[in-house]
């Protein structure tokens, strides 16, 4: 392997860098090409894979997840606000749900003329499949988000393939972001006056159920490394609910989805010995004071009950598939053709929620001879994500819009943007601002663009960067190689060597950490302080072998990279974790040296702040405002 | 191994730089080994049985085989992707198939319209989004005190 000077440096100088291409940045692609040819600003955007299939939507969805129907009168931005914060246990922004919320059709209405197949009813409305989810046939919902955003943008401006890896900063503003292409000799340094971090949310902190050909099976994507916690994180800005990880329940080991099976067939879900965990522990919600008594129950307190079943060996709990479309049947009893047809119909809309966004769990139905309509199938618990666009909240903290947060501690000039200057985010990359899901990720991506191009024109100076500072950084970049071949010769096989750590293993022992003492699968998501002060103790040894980090090419160093990036955002957790003290979120985690919830004390946001400069962290409260009269 | 390459289907994309199967995946797992002329998926492990890859593979040289550390032997999952849909064929390991077909798109290839035809008159200080209010039927909400 050359050493870091074989790399050729490209510099590239613009106004906004959208950095990531998934849901977030391609809404921001859209709207930043507007307001940008209108304006005379510059937008580039850089992914380290192909926008047509990058991020968590690549394989495909088969519901939008946060539809209001506002034009209908369907509900209010208000009711979703109430329904965010009671599922988070009273944790979230009004201002920044609602910010989402009210613009969030807008985006699906653009994704229905640009080609995205939507179910229709018999009067060509969208089918919803729950209060706020709409039925899509998505196998194609990335690519047909992605050439909108390309076709914005201008192909030329985006840059497949480059890993980011640091921010580029000037004083406290950001300056842009540096990176590496996987796939050439080349560095990468980007220039901007204004930087949209969207890179997704984190896998592979917690150790994964499945460790052999399986490891990839996490249910979020394994390629989402945490590299917009890390990269908001080392820039200096504040985030916020780092300690809000989110366990999903899905169909056991592939992760399949359950949301049409409960929402669209009824379906009930049963222990071994055929008992309803929803029902018989009911009187569990009352400990969980007026987020236990509200409807829906908050996911978390459901994924909670089904535990305790769990724990006390009840399980395995089943999804009772064959139960459900007995009775969606049931109604047609006496037609013989009309219930087959009924039949064929529910039996293809089983199998595509799964092939359009969990091809593995069709499979492992067919390997397992599953027909849902004959037996049921086990659902479980999976391992924590961090995962700020869907059930869980952890991002960067920005300032919600004016209008809705102006003269409270929620707004500091620009909507969406972080606590360092010019630098946005959204998507999984920004926090407190829970279910936006795929649709509420785009429409967000698009509030921070706009407001990222007026920050641009009215602080329209180019941030200075300081050339020794990238070089410091290109050498950091490439050094895995440099460690590897100083090191290779002393071993027989380069597999084993005492002096360096290949990313695989290195991701193994945080993983193994995390989940020992961070209250991951094995420890039944539970954890406490001595045990979190000790994986404080282990990550610090990990932290010093990081400058071990070994390898041999292109693709290794990625995952390099990408285990450094989820390093950070397990390190924000720890911290987070820690200072909580009561427990909030009990199906998410369990700290059972505090095991109850306290208002009282914490009905607040939990925000931390890393200081570049001296590497030390702060954790402190921050309060959550009611800004509508949603109690 | 979660996805794999049949050896005597794959004919390396013709040796272009890049082959379908290395462009799509979000992975960055699939490389074509330019010797042999056939691409390999170079760390299943990190696999997210995401179909990516076969679905756009010209040759349809592209198979799943499901994580062995759960998946029993024996069924097989495989998609056809088409311009306007996708075909998926299953069988089971009892020897059962199934097929389904589901749309995947409504508009030509490559012409979505970034703004949808909705009507674009906006201002940057206002509340409203590049489209709206067109695109959102109504005005842009905001809380009344
Ligand atoms: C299995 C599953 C089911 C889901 N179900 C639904 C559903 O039914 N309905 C719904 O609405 N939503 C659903 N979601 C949620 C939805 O996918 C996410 O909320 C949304 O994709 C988040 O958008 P994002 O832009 O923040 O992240 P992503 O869309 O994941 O985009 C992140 C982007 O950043 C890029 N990137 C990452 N790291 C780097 C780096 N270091 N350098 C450069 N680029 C980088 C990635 O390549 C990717 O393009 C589901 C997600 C999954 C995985
Ligand atoms: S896309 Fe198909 S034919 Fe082309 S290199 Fe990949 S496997 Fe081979
Ligand atoms: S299935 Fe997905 S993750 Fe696996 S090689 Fe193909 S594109 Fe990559």
């Amino acid at each position: 392997m050359p050493s870091y000077k074989d790399f050729e440096t490209v510099e590239v100088t613009t106004d906004l860098l959208i950095v990531g291409g998934g849901m977030a940045a391609c809404g921001a692609a859209v709207e930043a090409a507007y307001w940008g040819q209108k304006h005379g600003v510059k937008v580039t955007m850089v992914d380290k894979a192909a926008i047509i299939r990058s991020g968590a939507v690549g394989m495909g969805l088969s519901a939008i997840n946060q539809y209001i129907g506002l034009a209908k009168g369907a509900n209010t931005v208000e009711d979703y606000v109430k329904y965010v914060k009671y599922d988070l246990m009273g944790v979230a922004r009004d201002d920044l749900v609602a910010n989402i919320a009210r613009h969030v059709d807008s985006t699906v209405h653009l994704f229905d003329k640009w080609g995205l197949p939507f179910w229709r009813d018999e009067n060509g409305g969208y089918v919803n499949e729950g209060r706020w989810q709409l039925m899509i046939n998505g196998e194609s919902y990335k690519v047909v988000v992605a050439e909108a955003a390309r076709n914005a943008l201008g192909a030329d401006n985006i840059y497949e393939r480059v890993f980011i890896i640091e921010p580029l900063l000037d004083g406290d503003r950001i300056a842009g972001a540096v990176g590496f292409s996987v796939r050439e000799n080349k560095f990468y340094v980007f220039k901007a006056k204004a930087v949209l971090a969207a890179m997704g949310g984190a896998v592979g902190v917690f150790k994964p159920r499945s460790t052999g050909e399986g490891l990839g099976r996490s249910w979020y994507p394994p390629f989402s490394t945490g590299s917009s916690a890390y990269f908001t994180i080392k820039a200096g800005a504040e985030m916020t609910c780092q300690e809000v990880r989110f366990i999903p329940v899905r169909f056991k080991d592939a992760y399949g989805p359950v949301g049409a099976w409960f929402l669209l067939f009824k379906s009930r879900a049963t222990n071994a010995f055929g008992g309803e965990y929803m029902v018989e522990r009911r009187d569990e919600l009352a400990k969980w004071g007026k987020w236990g008594a509200t409807k829906p129950i908050p996911a978390n307190l459901r994924n909670y009950l089904g535990m305790l079943d769990v724990f006390e060996g009840k399980g395995p709990i089943y999804m009772r598939t064959e139960e459900a479309i007995a009775n969606l049947a049931k109604k047609y009893e006496g037609d013989e053709k009309a219930f087959k047809k009924k039949m064929k119909e529910l039996e293809a809309e089983a199998w595509e929620d799964f092939l359009d966004m969990t091809i593995s769990q069709a499979l492992l139905w067919a390997a397992t001879n599953v027909e849902p309509e004959k037996r049921p199938s086990e659902i479980a618990a999976a391992e924590p994500y961090f995962i700020g666009s869907h059930s869980g909240a952890s991002g960067a903290w920005v300032s919600g819009p004016e209008d809705l947060a102006g003269g409270t501690e929620y707004f500091w000039g620009y909507c969406n943007m972080t606590t360092v200057k010019g630098l946005f985010a959204a998507g999984d990359a920004s926090g407190a601002s829970s279910h936006k899901f795929s649709s509420g990720s785009h429409a967000e991506g698009r509030i921070a663009a706009k407001s990222a191009i007026k920050f641009i024109l009215e602080n329209n100076t180019q941030p200075k960067v300081d050339p020794a500072v990238v070089e410091e950084i290109k050498k950091e970049t490439y050094k895995p190689f440099e460690t590897f071949e100083q090191h290779k010769n002393l071993t027989t096989d380069p597999e084993v060597n005492p002096n360096y750590i290949f990313p695989k293993m290195f991701m193994f022992r945080l993983q193994k950490m995390m989940d020992e003492y961070v209250g991951g699968v094995s420890s039944n998501f539970s954890t406490n302080k001595a045990s979190l002060e000790r994986a404080l103790e282990l990550l610090g040894f990990l932290k010093e072998d990081q400058e071990k980090l070994a390898a041999r090419d292109l693709h290794e160093l990625m995952r390099c990279w990408e285990n450094k990036h989820r390093l950070v955002q397990a390190e924000s957790h720890i911290r987070t974790v820690l200072f909580r003290e009561e427990t909030r979120w009990p199906g998410y985690y369990f700290r059972a040296d505090y095991p109850k919830i306290d208002d009282q004390n914490w009905l607040c946001f939990v925000n931390t702040k890393y200081d570049p400069k001296t590497g030390e962290w702060s954790v402190f409260k921050r309060p959550i405002l009611n800004l509508f009269g949603i109690e | 191994m979660p996805t794999f390459v049949i050896a005597e289907k794959c004919d390396g994309c013709k040796g272009q730089d890049k082959t379908a199967c290395m462009y799509a995946c979000p992975n960055d797992l699939m490389v074509l080994d330019k010797e042999k002329m056939k691409a390999y998926n170079r760390d299943p492990w990190m696999c997210w049985e995401c179909l990516c890859c076969a679905k756009a593979c010209p040759q349809q040289a592209m198979d799943l085989s499901g994580y062995k550390d759960f998946v029993p032997l024996g069924a097989s999952c495989t998609p056809l992707r088409g311009s306007e849909d996708i075909m998926w064929t299953i069988k089971f390991r009892n020897g059962m198939v199934k097929r389904f077909k589901f749309p995947i798109r409504t508009t030509e290839e490559g012409k979505a319209v970034p703004d949808g035809g909705f009507s674009t008159k906006g201002d940057l200080n206002s509340l409203e989004l590049f489209t709206e209010p067109d695109s959102l039927g109504v005005p842009v909400w905001t809380y009344k005190k």
